[in-house]
């Protein structure tokens, strides 16, 4: 029987050598743009009749817009209009990926580290520099609780610089093992269901049924926790506040 | 002992974190069904910040299941 993390082999399926760098369009980068042209299609097609009344597809598309526009608005406020397309763009790709990966034999780009990683990154360096460019030399305040007497101060300053580098962590992490946990639990499950065969394999199977609900639940849920960080982190960056 | 056996009861007490996760889950969960009896009114308001306590305490699950990952295959 195949191991349980077997679907998170990354397998080339063209190869490509920039000098020594290994650039291969490999499975993961396959489902991404999968990903990508299939959002494009639901957005473009959704948006191009522009009915008064939306038919299913325009009313998914404005849904989705208008739950992300609120989001930002609730958020960050005014200040945050210009980077709605930014969080816009971050969740879809992710809701995408994550959705896409649940059907059977697709690959879950998301359940890769360095994938959830690269996207964080941007994101707190994107927020470092918003910050710095907005407030200056002014944004290091934020790592300085106001109203704390000064012996405090030197236990909480490096607690805040330490739990505002742990950030692009915590938030790959996050979303990382999720996808990795939900589907190795199951395929293990799957696993149950060929082991225990005709008379008893129904049991996981349905339980199967009813996780792979729960996923989908958790696949937009951690989505829109990804998303809605990103806003509370640009929040802090642009309104200093705590 | 050998590496082998200590990698597994390290792993094994890596879930330890659960007891937290659950004592937090339940928390929210808890309060939320408090909350939502006195005050019906506000329970869908607040339902999206429950669903996001959820997901960041279900993280620290996971955060355990890396480490136990991490001590059985990386190690």
């Amino acid at each position: 029987m195949h191991s349980p993390m077997e679907q998170f082999e990354i397998k080339r399926l063209l190869n490509f050598h920039i000098g020594s760098l290994d650039a291969s369009f490999t499975n993961s980068a396959l489902w991404m743009v999968v990903a990508v042209a299939l959002a494009t299609v639901v957005f473009v097609f959704g948006m191009s009749r522009r009915a008064m009344v939306p038919g299913r597809l325009q009313a998914t598309a404005e849904l989705g817009y208008e739950f992300i526009a609120g989001m930002v608005r609730d958020n960050v406020g005014n200040a945050g209009r210009k980077y709605f397309p930014f969080i816009f763009t971050l969740f879809v790709f992710i809701l995408f990926c994550n959705l896409l990966g649940l059907v059977p034999y697709a690959f879950t780009p998301t359940s890769h580290i360095i994938v959830t990683f690269a996207m964080a990154l941007v994101v707190f360096l994107g927020v470092t520099v918003i910050g710095f460019v907005r407030h200056g030399a002014h944004f290091l305040s934020f790592f300085v609780p106001k109203g704390v007497p000064l012996v405090l101060l030197l236990l909480l300053v490096p607690i805040e610089v330490i739990s505002y580098f742990v950030r692009p962590f915590s938030l790959s992490i996050r979303l990382f093992a999720n996808m990795l946990a939900g589907h190795t639990m199951l395929k293990v499950f799957g696993g149950f269901v060929v082991m225990l065969g005709l008379y008893a394999g129904w049991a996981p199977l349905a339980f199967i049924i009813a996780f792979t609900g729960l996923e989908l639940l958790i696949a937009f849920l951690q989505a829109y926790v990804f998303a809605i960080l990103t806003c509370l982190y640009l929040n802090d960056a642009i309104h200093l506040s705590h | 002992m050998d590496a082998s056996a200590a990698k597994l009861i390290g792993a094994g007490l890596a879930t330890i974190a659960l007891a937290g996760v659950g004592v937090g889950i339940g928390n929210i969960f808890g309060s939320f069904v408090s909350g939502a009896l006195r005050n019906p009114e506000a329970a869908p308001r607040v339902f999206g910040n429950v669903l996001l306590g959820f997901a960041l305490t279900e993280a620290v699950a996971l955060f355990a299941l890396v480490i136990a990952f991490m001590i059985l295959f990386v190690f």
